[in-house]
């Protein structure tokens, strides 16, 4: 796949993440390439979000290495310093900046793309930067059907938009590498088919890299370009989706038949 | 806010001013308002400080007294005249600090102290989670009480010795050649100071760091996901808040005349953290109507209560000298059993808010004969 010509953006080697006596993600090493849609996949427990905490700076892995744009930043790199450097993310089970409206969300997201400091900030001196993140942040809202809901409060919004809004807030940092945990969790099948449209706009749009954990095959199958796919920690099968669609061991994995059947 | 309502706020606010300026001029100058309108003002700026850390970035510390404190020596030492320097620091040979400064300049010096402690304290501090951090400013307060008496700092502090003789509130009134005052100012401008200090938190909160310091009060892996660093914003709200917990420190021995660090015991945070429950955590509006309430109800309403009638509050003579403290006690109880997110949640007191009230009251009036028949 690298052998195409496109950038490489993310490049997992040999990860693992232990806890304890539980392996929960065991040598992965994978890539991801400049504009993919790529998908890790799996049963629950399988250890995807696990992989997603180590790529973000939220766990530091027990022995492997990440490297984002040829920079590595699996070491001593905090989450913040990650997102700065051009990876966003949302996550599995909501978590919204709950007391705040619709666009404070999204503006928050913006405030460390801003120059200003405490003091310019406090006595307004930026006004024009100030009105500028605040109609990028509107233009985002636009986009994921929100904006008519700007003043809301965040936590009151049904489920389906509180995953758009999720969407919103990360494509606010200005990322390069959109990580989505579960964006289609509790969406019924017409919200789910407007997602993958909405996930093909946005790379388009913004050129983003996307890298998406999803247990919605449909979703998967319509809009990645590549699967990889996690049992027990380990990476069983990966390529096109309908290769991996005819895995023998992925169905076996989904099925549960146990391996010495 | 639209540009009318924000000509009608300034209005009132003016208006609000106007009217402490033309009461302290009519009214006699020992009048129990005067002593609790300043005393609010006071309490008013370190409670939305302290707001600010507990209410706004989710912080829950326990050492605004330390911080007032530094405040309040820091003002005290710079703004003691020369001349009674002998008198004041007489078992350290006057002291080595030989010069004053401004009033306005020491009350900007004595919000810096706080802060630089603050930034000091913060750095190892600000790395726990809730209850230790609590804990840990807690400790520090404590420490800093100790300090501050050690007699080896005699020469800057005055050991466990009263500073005195520095400029207090009656030093703004404008008196004649003979010492009469023309112009009472002595609590208007402890108004003016809290009013320009909450203005300054109020365009803060406002920013994009308060909304950046909400973010970390909502979710913190969240804050962080989304670029904030975390320790960075925790310790500038921190230093900001505890800037500004030193200024109202300033106040504070201002209106007492004289400073003593025995004074500042953690009772006075748990005073001040009161006062922003009551108010509201996320209000800012709540903690100063909240500080005023406070304020007037222990220091004037429910005095009857210890010491004969008052205002028509009266108790039998076996409760008297402590029973107030009962009854405010019981009354804390109620608020915070009735009202459990304050007086005002985490709303703001606007006229907005106001004109809805009305229009909820009259509007429900209206409706009733209409719902009753359906």
């Amino acid at each position: 796949m690298a052998g195409d010509g496109r950038m490489n953006i993310l490049q997992i080697n040999e990860l693992t993440m232990r806890f304890g006596g539980v392996t929960a993600v065991d040598g992965l090493s994978m890539e991801i390439n400049d504009g993919e849609i790529v998908a890790l996949i799996g049963p629950n427990g399988a250890g995807k979000t696990t992989a997603f905490n180590c790529v973000t700076g939220v766990y530091e892995p027990t022995s492997g290495k990440v490297s984002f744009m040829g920079k590595e930043i699996s070491r001593g790199t905090s989450p913040d310093k990650i997102t700065r450097l051009g990876i966003a993310r949302t996550f599995q089970n909501i978590r919204l900046f709950r007391t705040m409206t619709v666009l404070e969300n999204v503006l928050a997201a913006k405030h460390m793309r801003t120059r200003h400091n405490v003091l310019t900030a406090t006595l307004q001196l930026s006004r024009r930067e100030e009105k500028r993140v605040h109609s990028e942040a509107l233009e985002l809202l636009e986009e994921q059907g929100l904006l008519h809901l700007k003043d809301e409060i965040s936590a009151n919004l049904p489920y389906g938009l509180q995953r758009h809004l999720e969407i919103a807030r990360a494509l606010a940092t200005s990322p390069r590498l959109l990580l989505l945990d579960e964006p289609a969790a509790g969406m019924n099948p017409q919200e789910t088919a407007e997602l993958a449209d909405t996930i093909r706009r946005i790379r388009d749009k913004y050129s983003l890299t996307v890298f998406i954990i999803e247990h919605h095959m449909d979703l998967i199958m319509r809009i990645s370009d590549r699967i990889y796919v996690l049992d027990f920690g380990k990476l069983i099968a990966s390529g096109a989706p309908r290769e991996v669609q005819a895995n023998q061991r992925v169905i076996d994995a989904y099925l549960g038949v146990a391996n010495d059947a | 806010m639209t540009k009318t309502q924000k000509i009608v706020s300034a209005g009132l606010l003016v208006a609000f001013y106007a009217l402490i300026f033309a009461l302290e001029q009519i009214l006699p100058a020992r009048a129990m308002l005067f002593t609790v309108l300043k005393k609010g003002a006071i309490y008013a700026l370190v409670a939305v400080s302290m707001n600010m850390l507990n209410g706004f970035t989710g912080l829950f510390s326990l050492g605004q007294a330390g911080f007032m404190l530094v405040g309040a020596y820091a003002y005290g030492i710079f703004t003691v005249p020369v001349a009674e320097r002998v008198n004041v620091y007489q078992y350290f040979d006057g002291g080595i600090i030989q010069f004053t400064v401004p009033v306005v300049v020491a009350l900007v010096m004595a919000g810096i102290a706080a802060a630089l402690f603050a930034a000091l304290v913060g750095l190892p501090v600000l790395r726990l989670k809730s209850d230790y951090l609590a804990i840990a400013t807690l400790g520090f307060a404590e420490i800093i009480r100790a300090v501050f008496q050690w007699e080896k700092l005699g020469p800057i502090t005055n050991g466990s010795n009263l500073l005195r003789k520095f400029p207090t509130f009656d030093s703004f009134n404008i008196t004649n050649a003979d010492g009469e005052v023309m112009v009472y100012l002595s609590t208007f401008v402890p108004f003016v100071i809290t009013g320009v200090c909450v203005f300054l938190m109020v365009l803060l909160l406002k920013s994009s760091y308060g909304r950046a310091f909400r973010a970390i009060r909502d979710d913190e892996r969240a804050a962080e996901a989304m670029g904030i660093n975390l320790f960075a914003h925790k310790e500038l709200s921190f230093v900001i808040s505890s800037f500004f917990a030193g200024v109202g420190g300033a106040m504070l021995a201002m209106y007492q005349t004289t400073v003593q660090a025995s004074a500042f015991k953690s009772a006075m945070t748990y005073e001040i953290l009161l006062i922003v429950v009551i108010g509201g955590l996320g209000s800012v509006t709540g903690s100063c109507v909240g500080s005023f309430l406070f304020i007037a109800a222990s220091e004037w309403w429910l005095r009857g209560l210890d010491s004969g009638t008052f205002m028509g509050i009266s108790a039998p003579t076996i409760f008297r000298s402590g029973f107030r403290k009962v009854v405010f006690a019981v009354i804390i109880m109620a608020i915070v059993l009735f009202y459990r997110k304050g007086i005002m949640g985490d709303s703001e007191f606007s006229l907005k808010g106001i004109a809805a009230f009305f229009k909820r009251l009259f509007g429900a009036k209206r409706k009733r004969p209409g719902t009753e028949g359906g």
